[in-house]
């Protein structure tokens, strides 16, 4: 009896606790009423601590009644997507990659149609589920590969290469006439290898997805699927790759780098700052740091995939929603969190980064992807796992490797169809 | 049972001058065990079975790890597994581990043995010898990983002694599980030998005197009072080692990540669930492989059964 009596008790208690919880404070005094403490999830664990500190300072002059508190993940991808199944993940985080679509509205609070916020905001139908907005980027980033152009012009080469042979011979060049590894694929680290699927539609356009959705053999000649893998295949399989990539490194490749040991890495914008910042530790110039578009031309033009980064959307579950959104509205328009990572600003109209200045020479079309039509958000992304091609992932690339070095079974051609049937029977599963 | 009887007799003498306090103090004395037991009872369920449980029902569900609602679907995962050859594949990798375990064991017993007679520097010694497993596994694969890169220690040392242009010792493919599973030996021997060297020293010092009066040789003395007498030490070291090499995870995990066809069971375990989105299918993997250490476990059993009276 006694016992029965607790149990209630306790039950009654959780349920005051839980709607204590959810009817928390919506705001108070301060700029448009707005207070309380929102916790801010963050995957950069190395400005955590001084620069996002400066831009709560700074946000602090218009919000002074707001406390922003950051939580930095060093596995940001991995750890996140398993606090989602809790209801505590924050108030403002990024939006894992891991997240379908049509889950978007499970976890994140919408923050308002794609008509309305298109007008302010690029990159806006990257998290967006039924007209419905629940992500804005940080930043943007164009796609292509980095490299140390002092390298490349000891090696007789000044402009970008215009066909995937004209690229296999500059790294060839580089091989023979310079010091330097031509090419670094991170392989050990494994994420910087899901960096070459970030140029889809370099090659195929902006609807590169929906094309690739209705291929049954996306890795045949004169796909795009197709086009970025075997280059990455003859770049390896010529041995233009560093000697041993099990062992490889990427905070010291970053250095490799910059030091010019190493002439050339497929990475985003977003890497250059970086590399430039290297420069400095281990000695170069940053303007020999930069960045290029793939070696292929559409109506006579080289295409650059532009891309946002991570989206910062609120948590449904979050109890001060006014102040989340104070903070991410002040975030992606006044913070200069875009400029000073060298990315391309979230909001339309701004002007385009230091880090792009080649593309502008060359004259570089930045291609956005077309959002998928309604009902096949996630069809990619349905495809890919159930063929278990992780094509944002390591895994297949990092077979792709060893079969290109010799290290793994099969050859060029089985190893492409092998994919190609994978994703054909993943194809024909999801038809459903 | 003599000092529970003890306590019993005085709380009846006590009972016979105050009548109504029996009863509680004997009620307590019932009660004393599970209270004592509740909290790792406790610990265990709450951290053990119920997220075995949960594991079981995720594996007829073809959950992605996100979604808020677990489709059930059968023993679909189940079918799944044991019609994708690629799936037990990977267990040949764990072959390697298996003999680097059979290696382990013989040299740690061989240094348990040696230590544990009068050697000199034998404390320096036995410090050395356990002091990798005192290492976190993180720390183990850094530093295995600049020890095997190219030019990297273990080369520079070959080097000194003539030998150079050393092979890829993580990206030639088939040596890859050896550095690996030598990793492993060279992390877990210390484990191995501490619990040797703690059933070798409890071994009563006049059953040598007794073999040495007799003329026994030291390999006789080995063969014939220690081998027996830490038979089920040796006993237990096996099982952990075959389950230990079906679930490699650890050292590959941190040193490769599973590249290079190192990948263990676990490792594709962890990449269904984590790089696919195919919870439900890698719960399933989890609930055979522990079937299978559960059936390897009970064969060991049955085929090395447990001596009791060890010397006798």
């Amino acid at each position: 009896m006694a016992r029965k009596h607790a149990a209630s008790a306790l039950a009654v208690m959780t349920a005051l606790t839980l709607t204590a919880c959810s009817t928390g404070d919506d705001g108070g005094s301060g700029e448009g009423g707005l207070s309380g403490t929102i916790t801010v999830l963050t995957n950069r664990t190395d400005i955590v601590e001084t620069t996002l500190r400066d831009y709560v300072t700074e946000f602090q002059k218009t919000y002074p009644d707001i406390d922003v508190e950051f939580e930095a993940i060093t596995d940001y991808e991995g750890d996140v997507s398993i606090r989602l199944n809790s209801q505590d993940y924050g108030d403002v985080l990024l939006v894992p990659n891991s997240v379908t679509k049509d889950q978007l509205p499970q976890f994140f609070e919408p923050l308002d149609t794609v008509d309305a916020l298109s007008a302010t905001y690029r990159f806006i139908d990257e998290q967006a589920y039924e007209g419905q907005v629940y992500g804005i980027a940080t930043f943007g980033t164009a796609n292509g590969y980095v490299l140390n152009k002092k390298v490349w012009a000891e090696a007789g080469i000044t402009e970008p290469p215009t066909t995937p042979q004209a690229f296999l011979d500059a790294l060839e060049a580089v091989g023979e006439k310079t010091d330097a590894t031509p090419y670094y694929t991170n392989y050990a680290d494994g994420w910087p290898l899901s960096q070459w699927q970030n140029n889809q539609g370099s090659f195929a356009g902006a609807e590169a997805v929906q094309i690739r959705d209705a291929q049954e053999a996306p890795w045949s000649d004169g796909n795009e699927q197709y086009a970025l893998d075997s280059l990455l295949f003859d770049v390896v399989a010529g041995g233009l790759s560093e000697a041993d990539p099990t062992t490889t490194n990427w905070e010291e490749s970053k250095n490799l780098l910059a030091s010019g040991d190493v002439a050339t890495m497929v990475l985003g914008s977003w890497a250059v700052p970086q590399i430039q910042a290297a420069t400095e530790t281990v000695g170069g110039a940053p303007e020999d740091i930069s960045i290029w578009p793939m070696p292929w031309k559409t109506d006579d033009a080289f295409q650059s995939r532009v891309g946002g980064d991570y989206k910062l959307g609120i948590s449904k579950h979050s109890d001060n929603k006014a102040a989340a959104r104070a903070w991410l509205d002040w975030f992606v328009t006044e913070s200069t969190f875009a400029v000073d990572e060298g990315g391309i600003s979230p909001v339309v109209g701004a002007e385009s980064p230091d880090t792009l200045k080649d593309f502008d020479t060359f004259g570089v079309q930045q291609i956005e992807l077309t959002p998928s039509p309604a009902g096949q958000e996630s069809l990619d992304s349905d495809i890919y796992n159930e063929a278990e091609i992780d094509l944002f992932g390591d895994q297949y690339r990092r077979a792709l490797i060893d079969v290109a070095r010799g290290a793994g079974s099969g050859d060029r051609l089985s190893f492409f169809e092998d994919l190609n049937s994978r994703w054909d029977s993943a194809r024909i599963a999801n038809d459903g | 049972m003599a000092v529970m009887s003890g306590t019993t007799a005085r709380v009846r003498a006590a009972g016979s001058r105050s009548p109504g306090s029996p009863r509680p103090a004997r009620r307590g004395w019932k009660i004393t065990p599970w209270l004592f037991l509740a909290v790792p009872l406790g610990l265990l369920i709450l951290f053990t079975y119920v997220p075995v449980a949960n594991m079981v029902w995720y594996s007829f569900t073809s959950w992605d790890g996100l979604d808020a609602v677990k489709e059930p679907v059968g023993f679909q995962n189940y079918v799944e597994i044991f019609t994708r050859p690629e799936i037990f594949r990977v267990f040949l990798v764990s072959v390697y581990y298996l003999v680097g375990a059979f290696l382990q064991l013989v040299l740690a017993m061989y240094f348990a043995t040696v230590l544990s007679f009068s050697t000199r520097f034998r404390n320096w010694f036995k410090g050395i010898i356990f002091f990798p497993y005192l290492l976190n596994g993180v720390a183990i694969g850094l530093v295995f990983l600049f020890f095997f890169r190219p030019g990297g220690t273990l080369d520079a040392l070959l080097a000194l002694v003539g030998v150079q242009d050393g092979p890829q010792w993580l990206g030639d493919p088939s040596l890859v599980n050896v550095s690996l599973a030598a990793t492993s030996v060279w992390r877990y021997m210390g484990l191995n030998f501490v619990l040797f060297l703690g059933a070798i020293q409890s071994i009563p010092t006049e059953l040598y005197e007794a073999a040495e009066l007799d003329g026994a040789s030291s390999w006789q003395k080995f063969r014939f009072i220690i081998l027996p007498s830490i038979s089920q030490i040796v006993g237990l070291s096996l099982i952990l080692a075959v389950s230990g090499a079906l679930s490699v995870f650890e050292i590959p995990f941190i040193m490769t990540g599973g590249a290079n066809g190192s990948e263990t069971f676990v490792i594709q375990t962890i990449n269904t669930a984590f790089k696919f989105s195919k919870v439900g299918l890698a719960s399933a993997m989890a609930v055979v492989l522990l079937l299978l250490v559960l059936l390897v476990s009970w064969v060991q059993r049955r085929f090395f059964p447990e001596e009791k009276g060890d010397l006798a």
